[in-house]
């Protein structure tokens, strides 16, 4: 099941003038904010299908960049994101891209600044719903709408026991899991969607096991 | 937890419930949020919606494209001549779902209803027959949660996006719900508001999307007025006891196999249709100042 709640189906409350391409751009804007955490300097984002074809008419260009300033899809500072984004010193830069991906609506994200680079592609599948596929070349399959925890990690026996264990301890309870790597013995993230939000102490414990590069998380 | 239709109206009949409870105890089953906070959740949603119409009937609302706005006033002062030929409640209806499209083309407040491009028809409907059901705050709100349920159902069988099915995705999905949602308000049957779905639906079928210089305006405004008639309509022939000869169930899946094979020109690319037409390049060069041949 693609949407679980009712509120997907009456929601968000948003400002117009589309959910798919307005609030959806938003929230992935969003979610790639929160998983750089940090204050970007540059944003990069790379617009496929639909998003494409429509993003000025839509106001997808003002939306996403305010998902990045981490605007909510109802504040109405939205309308006024790319002079704020400005002011925040954030560079941002559209490209409309040709290449046909397997749904219409999809974005790239390429968030910098001068410590680091991380890279998203979101999904909005209708409604204001999305869902994350790739961050950083590993492939996922994510709502947006769960707290979740990412951690980046390298590729070794007992690191996925170890945060496994740590999120027991704190009785988190795992609703979904997914482990990707790039190659054997490589880089590799581990997703996590659990039931409430993390606390930071759990985070700043999950950074400290071994063998782990870097952990974020999603608040609900 | 239902998949579809059939399971939502069997499970509201054999527990004795309306289509609205059975919506809000998944809900609070799936999230594990009390009730109170789920209904209060939605009343939130219904304030909104309140707010949007109202600014949409009164306030002087233009599109920053200019391409929109006003059109669900004029309807209210035709209205108010008592004159009408499709019934003031019907249009009253017409001019509400009207209103909440024009404000969000000018980039105010809505609710998505699934979507934003859609989001006139359910609360349309809802205030256009405020008058003649009188319903108190809490039954909107269950025709909120019923609308809701079979959107729910819609969203996960099919589509609710215009990009990935066309408008049929979009407003058919909203006529559908609106239609299901005032049989209930209305004092139908979860049998008959089934009935009300497949026959809006099927009526929307088809129904491609093809938004003019790619905003949510032309024709979107226009087809939520079309959305909340048709919803309308079917409410009143289930109420009637009129049933559909292709069962909702079926209907949904059409309409998603439907948008799977229409071409990518009619999918929210502004490639196709209206937005392909001599006026519409002309208008979509107008607006963003550049040139025809692009």
């Amino acid at each position: 099941m693609k949407y679980r709640t009712v509120f997907d189906i009456i929601g968000p409350i948003m400002i117009g003038p589309s959910s798919s391409h307005t609030a959806g751009a938003a929230r992935i804007g969003r979610v790639a904010r929160t998983l750089f955490n940090g204050n970007p300097t540059e944003a990069n984002i790379y617009l496929y299908g639909s998003f494409a074809q429509t993003y000025k008419g839509h106001g997808t260009d003002v939306a996403v960049v305010g998902g990045i300033l981490d605007f909510d899809t109802h504040d109405p500072r939205i309308q006024q994101s790319e002079m704020l984004a400005k002011k925040a010193g954030i560079a941002v830069s559209f490209h409309e891209e040709d290449a046909i991906t397997d749904h219409p609506n999809t974005m790239r994200i390429v968030l910098e600044n001068e410590q680091k680079s991380m890279e998203l592609v979101g999904i909005s599948i209708g409604g204001g719903k999305i869902e994350i596929i790739e961050m950083n070349g590993f492939k996922l399959r994510l709502s947006g709408n769960h707290p979740a925890i990412f951690v980046v990690h390298h590729d070794r026996y007992g690191v996925i026991a170890a945060v496994s264990n740590l999120l027991a301890k704190y009785e988190m309870n795992i609703g979904h899991m997914e482990v990707s790597r790039r190659e054997k013995g490589e880089e590799a993230l581990m997703v996590m969607e659990v039931d409430q939000n993390v606390e930071q102490k759990l985070l700043d414990e999950l950074s400290s096991l071994p063998n782990i590069k870097l952990v974020s998380n999603i608040h609900e | 937890m239902f998949r579809n239709a059939a399971e939502l109206i069997e499970r509201a009949v054999s527990d004795e419930i309306s289509i609205a409870e059975v919506m809000i105890q998944q809900e609070v089953e799936e999230t594990g949020r009390s009730r109170e906070q789920v209904i209060e959740r939605m009343r939130a949603n219904l304030d909104v919606m309140k707010a949007a119409v109202k600014r949409g009937t009164t306030e002087d609302i233009k599109s920053v494209s200019g391409l929109t706005g006003g059109d669900a006033k004029k309807l209210q002062a035709y209205i108010a001549k008592g004159n009408t030929l499709g019934g003031d409640n019907l249009l009253d209806s017409v001019s509400k779902a009207m209103a909440t499209n024009e404000v969000n083309a000018a980039m105010g407040t809505i609710c998505a209803t699934p979507t934003a491009g859609a989001a006139g028809v359910v609360p349309g409907v809802l205030f256009g027959m405020q008058n003649r059901l009188q319903p108190t705050d809490d039954e909107m709100i269950d025709y909120l949660f019923a609308a809701g349920a079979f959107g729910f159902v819609i969203a996960n069988n099919a589509s609710i996006s215009g990009a990935a099915g066309g408008c049929q995705a979009e407003v058919g999905s909203a006529s559908a719900m609106a239609a299901a949602a005032l049989v209930q308000l209305a004092g139908g049957t979860p049998e008959q508001s089934g009935e009300a779905l497949a026959i809006a639906l099927k009526n929307l079928l088809g129904l491609v999307c093809d938004p003019v210089a790619g905003l949510v305006e032309v024709p979107c405004v226009k087809r939520n007025a079309m959305g909340a008639s048709v919803a309308i309509t079917a409410a009143d022939m289930a109420l009637a006891g009129i049933t559909s000869r292709i069962p909702c169930d079926e209907v949904i899946d059409a309409m998603y196999r439907i948008g799977q094979t229409m071409p990518v020109a009619l999918k929210e690319t502004a490639q196709g249709g209206l937005a392909a037409t001599p006026t519409g390049r002309r208008l979509e060069a107008e607006i963003f100042g550049v040139s025809m041949d692009k």
